[in-house]
């Protein structure tokens, strides 16, 4: 009984007494502010794009192979000459490179939920939304990334807002509140589905479609009236407008309404979704 | 209304069904604070859908629980200001660094930014992970993200833990680690729940104990008095030379009765309380020339305790299992 050879352990384990004064030390503290934690989750997302870039990988080459191929593949047959297609399609694919990047919200989401830390997250007293708002935020800065590379590549391929700097940022913050709105839509979705590549599919079968029914890429007075009027009231159409309106200084504020309200709308149905969905998911 | 305030967790018939699964079914436990005190069972007994119930994860069906005072329906939030979970999967953020992970918990527990990092540094170091503290924990072996598990369950130290499984797939040493870790932290008045497949470690660590099998609590009692509700104990004999098996089984049954032969073809067993008895047992079989190797009298292992309480090992199931898998797999 008493010959156990328990205690030689070769991998430090602490002497006891460190372990004690560790235990023993810590009076709590207040509980962390709703924005405080929020911020903690948006620090958390930012570590993992430096621990793992791949993720931001994901989010920027895609765009920019979108911007070369849209431009030179299909400039010329559009719009008569990529130059001037570039001018066009450049707001738009922006708006597309950050609204798909927003699906892989949904996914991060729902392959978090098959680790353990969720159950971490989910037993400590803090305010309950703040692990999604604060990956959302963080997810944010992904999109910033997404956007910026564009617009850069943009510039150098001879891209020329008319607005100048400050256009582009107006619109770059547009385009951001937009995706983060919708963003929501996909955290629904991955709490929803069971996999992460579900998510990802049904998340690509909605934008998809939404996207190219738009006027991201083509002027919707050359398409079929009914198929118009649809691509007219898309708000990713109305999105496209605004942006390329702000970056070329006569963007409508009837439209950036429209998209804030849109974004405000999407947000309060399906935010409290998801933390309700996050909160009661087993 | 006193019982209340000695109580950590006072559960009434908890009930959580999946579909058809009666996953905990009719639950009751009374934990006194300041002990440890030990839910076992075999896998899909229902341990970790308790846990997570009590810890304020899933909502009951049915029943009713209090957690130091507060119930885990109704007053969660207040539930989950006193307890720290430290879940069967790690709750760990594998993609970030052990010093990151325990910042983050400490920020999201309201530890300013300096103390946080102060904080982690200290407990790196009192748990023996100041080297791998700037390492992705999916880099660490399955010790270190055990005690880094811990660590952050404590980093503002909680009234109560909940410990699921906490040693499941450690090697001896990291289990004896483990387990140091826990002794201290009961130490410092810590009450612990702690799930467990493993009958030595309840034994161990735990001063109460409920078995649980199929959802409900078949058994409850100290380690103590669950060995002795199963009976007195046993004479367990291991020969020498398999051939005196009937032979030694003759003359132990004439001083002990009801005699068992053991799937070992050299051992028997008998059960058997009185040491006298046994002595003169054993001296009868050193007499007729029977060549003993080993023989001991005690109280019935846990195992033991399971095998009477459930009527099948406490190991065997997942064990019948995966063989069931790997012969098809064969076939
Ligand atoms: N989310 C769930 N959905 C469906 N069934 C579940 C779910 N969680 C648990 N179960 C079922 O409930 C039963 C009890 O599961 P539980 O995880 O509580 O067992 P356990 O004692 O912790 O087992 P283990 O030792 O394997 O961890 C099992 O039959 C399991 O399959
Ligand atoms: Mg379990």
């Amino acid at each position: 009984m008493s010959a156990e050879p328990t205690t030689t352990t070769p991998e430090p384990l602490a002497d006891e007494t460190a372990v004690r004064k560790a235990i023993s030390a810590t009076p709590r503290p207040p509980r962390a502010s709703a924005t405080s934690a929020a911020l903690t989750f948006g620090w958390r997302g930012m570590l993992k794009v430096k621990h793992v870039p791949e993720q931001l990988l994901d989010v920027t080459i895609t765009p920019v192979m979108f911007v070369l191929m849209f431009t030179y593949l299909f400039g010329g047959a559009i719009a008569g000459s990529t130059g001037e297609y570039l001018q066009y399609i450049l707001p738009g694919i922006l708006v597309m490179s950050v609204l798909f990047t927003t699906v892989y919200s949904g996914v991060a989401l729902n392959t978090d939920l098959t680790r353990g830390v969720v159950d971490r997250f989910r037993s400590l007293p803090i305010w309950k939304p703040a692990p999604l708002v604060g990956s959302l935020l963080g997810d944010s800065v992904r999109y910033l990334i997404a956007g910026t590379v564009i617009i850069v590549l943009g510039v150098i391929l001879g891209f020329r807002p008319g607005a100048g700097v400050g256009g582009v940022i107006a619109a770059l913050a547009l385009v951001v509140v937009f995706a983060f709105g919708l963003s929501w839509v996909f955290t629904t979705l991955g709490l929803l589905l069971r996999s992460p590549n579900a998510v990802m599919n049904a998340g690509f079968m909605g934008i998809f479609p939404l996207t190219f029914l738009s006027n991201v890429f083509v002027d919707p007075d050359t398409l079929p009236a009914g198929l118009e009027a649809f691509v007219n009231v898309n708000p990713i159409s109305i999105l496209a407008d605004a942006s390329r309106g702000l970056m070329e200084g006569n963007a409508a504020a009837s439209d950036i309404v429209i998209v804030l309200a849109v974004a405000a709308g999407l947000t309060a149905v399906f935010a409290p979704l998801t933390t309700h969905l996050y909160r009661s998911k087993a | 209304m006193t019982t209340q305030s000695t109580l950590a967790i006072e559960a009434t018939e908890l009930v959580k069904t999946f579909g058809e699964t009666r996953a905990v079914d009719g639950v009751d436990l009374a934990v006194r604070g300041g002990s440890v005190y030990g839910v076992l069972g075999p896998n899909g007994a229902g341990k970790t859908t308790t846990i997570r119930m009590l810890a304020t994860l899933l909502r009951p069906d049915s029943g009713s629980a209090r957690v130091l005072g507060h119930d885990v329906v109704t007053e969660a939030d207040a539930v989950r200001g006193v307890v720290s979970l430290t879940g069967q999967l790690a709750s760990v953020d594998e993609d970030l660094t052990g010093r990151e992970n325990l910042i983050l918990v400490g920020r999201l527990l309201g530890v300013g930014r300096a103390e946080a990092k102060a904080r982690a540094t200290e407990l790196l170091e009192a748990f023996g992970l100041a080297d791998a503290a700037a390492k992705l924990v999916k880099n660490y072996s399955g010790g270190m993200r055990r005690r880094l598990d811990i660590a952050a369950s404590i980093v503002v130290t909680p009234q109560l833990m909940f410990l699921d499984e906490p040693t499941t797939g450690l090697d001896p040493r990291s289990r004896n680690q483990v387990w140091d870790i826990i002794r201290a932290l009961v130490a410092s008045g810590t009450t612990i729940l702690l799930c467990t497949q493993y009958l030595e470690e309840a034994d161990q660590l735990c001063d109460g104990i409920a078995v649980i099998d199929q959802g409900k609590v078949i058994a409850e009692g100290t380690p103590g008095q669950l060995k002795a509700s199963v009976g007195s104990g046993a004479l367990h004999v291991r020969l020498l030379d398999p051939e005196q098996r009937p032979e030694a089984e003759r003359t132990l049954a004439r001083e002990l009765v009801s005699v068992h032969l053991e799937p070992d073809p050299a051992a028997l067993s008998a059960p058997c309380a009185d040491t006298d008895k046994a002595a003169r047992a054993v001296a009868e079989l050193t007499r007729s020339g029977i060549g003993i190797a080993s023989f001991t009298l005690g109280q019935p292992s846990l195992d033991e305790v399971f095998l009477a309480l459930t009527g099948h090992p406490a190991e065997e199931d997942p064990l019948a299992r995966t063989d069931a898998i790997e012969e098809e797999q064969a076939a």
